[in-house]
């Protein structure tokens, strides 16, 4: 019964499609945006390197940072090949 | 001096035209004077919208191109004589107008009228760059569907890229019994996800199919429940502070009714 009455007040775990299609906006606007602002993706990358380059030399033209699906979720997936750590944070050779 | 404002989606068929058509009766009928612009040029769709496609002699080409005054191109309206339409070319294609030539007629319409608006066409090519490029203000219509929002988010990107001030949304096509079923979207979750302003919720109405048969925006219809939705976001536009009902996806349907008689949520 009270089932029945939660069903008429449309209380009932919601089966509906509409977690599906806010899930898959989600999803599908984080990869529009990335690739929509290519400007926006070199800033990040800069800044990234700025920081691991205080605790590591890297292989700065080969790092490659991109976005990845990860089943339910975006990754942001970052392949930055390591010359060496530094001997001391900031310790820069320039 | 009047304001320029374009309505768009990206996405065709979301209702652009429809809400030009409303908007413009709405504050009309509200005292305002309105200029209501197709830039829809090669699809003009506008006119026939407001019942007005018997009156055309000039359009928006023959304005720019200088073959007609804009005064001579403008069509008053049948109900209102503070509402004109200047239709768009159907002969001509988007390239026959350059942003620039935009800018300059929407600045010279805007010192007429109390409000000037663009119905932007489908996409996000010249046709969408000529209809903004006169606007300082947006208004991003979208339907809750997953391509039109996604569609929305982009236009929404493009407006921010242009340094035009954030748009305001209004979700069209909203029905109630799909939300309560769970198989539409609702409010929070469009807004939750394109994080800017809601300026109105326009629910599925068939009296937007029969006004639009007979060339008669139902903004004009006491009775039409998106009608009202479209008179709501008139007075929002004039700087009154209107409510969006919480309940807007709910309103009028039984059982949103005995739901808040009964207090659920
Ligand atoms: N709220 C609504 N309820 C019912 N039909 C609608 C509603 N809004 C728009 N429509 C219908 O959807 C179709 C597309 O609308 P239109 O305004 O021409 O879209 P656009 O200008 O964005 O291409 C039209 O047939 C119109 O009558
Ligand atoms: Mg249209």
């Amino acid at each position: 019964m009270m089932e029945l009455i939660n069903r008429l007040l449309g209380r009932q775990p919601s089966p509906g499609s509409k977690d599906v299609a806010r899930e898959r906006l989600r999803l599908v606007l984080v990869q529009d945006r990335a690739s929509i602002a290519p400007s926006l993706w070199g800033a990040l990358k800069e800044d990234l390197l700025a920081v691991i380059r205080r605790y590591l030399e890297v292989d700065e033209d080969a790092v490659d940072v991109q976005l990845e699906r990860e089943g339910e979720a975006m990754a942001l997936v970052a392949n930055i090949p390591v010359r060496r750590f530094r001997r001391a944070a900031g310790d820069n050779p320039e | 001096m009047g304001e320029v404002i374009v309505i768009t989606s990206g996405k065709g068929g979301v209702g652009k035209t429809t809400t030009s058509a409303n908007l413009g009766a709405a504050l009309a009928a509200q005292g305002r004077s309105v200029v209501l612009v197709d830039a829809d040029i090669g699809l003009r769709n506008l006119d026939v919208v407001m019942g007005l496609e018997n009156r055309i002699v000039y359009d928006l080409v023959d304005v720019v191109e200088g073959y007609a005054r804009v005064r001579q191109a403008l069509i008053r309206d049948k109900r209102f004589e503070n509402l004109c339409l200047l239709p768009a070319a159907q002969t001509k294609d988007k390239t026959a107008v350059s942003p620039d030539q935009m800018r300059a007629l929407c600045h010279e319409l805007r010192e007429e009228f109390d409000f000037v608006l663009v119905d932007s066409p489908a996409g996000i090519e010249q046709g969408f760059r000529n209809a903004i490029a006169g606007a300082e203000q947006a208004l991003v219509v979208a339907t809750p569907e997953v391509s039109s929002v996604r569609d929305a988010d982009r236009i929404i990107g493009l407006l921010e890229a242009e340094r035009m001030p954030p748009p305001r949304l209004i979700i069209n096509r909203m029905r109630a019994s799909m939300v309560r079923r769970g198989d539409m979207m609702d409010i929070s979750d469009i807004i939750d996800i394109l994080a800017i302003e809601l300026i109105g919720v326009v629910p599925e109405d068939e009296a937007i199919v029969v006004s639009t048969n007979r060339g008669e925006p139902a903004a004009l219809l006491p009775s039409s429940r998106a009608g009202a939705a479209y008179r709501d976001i008139a007075r929002r536009l004039r700087g009154e502070s209107v409510p969006i009902a919480a309940s807007a996806a709910q309103e009028g349907s039984l059982f949103g009714r005995l739901r808040r008689l009964l207090g659920a949520r």
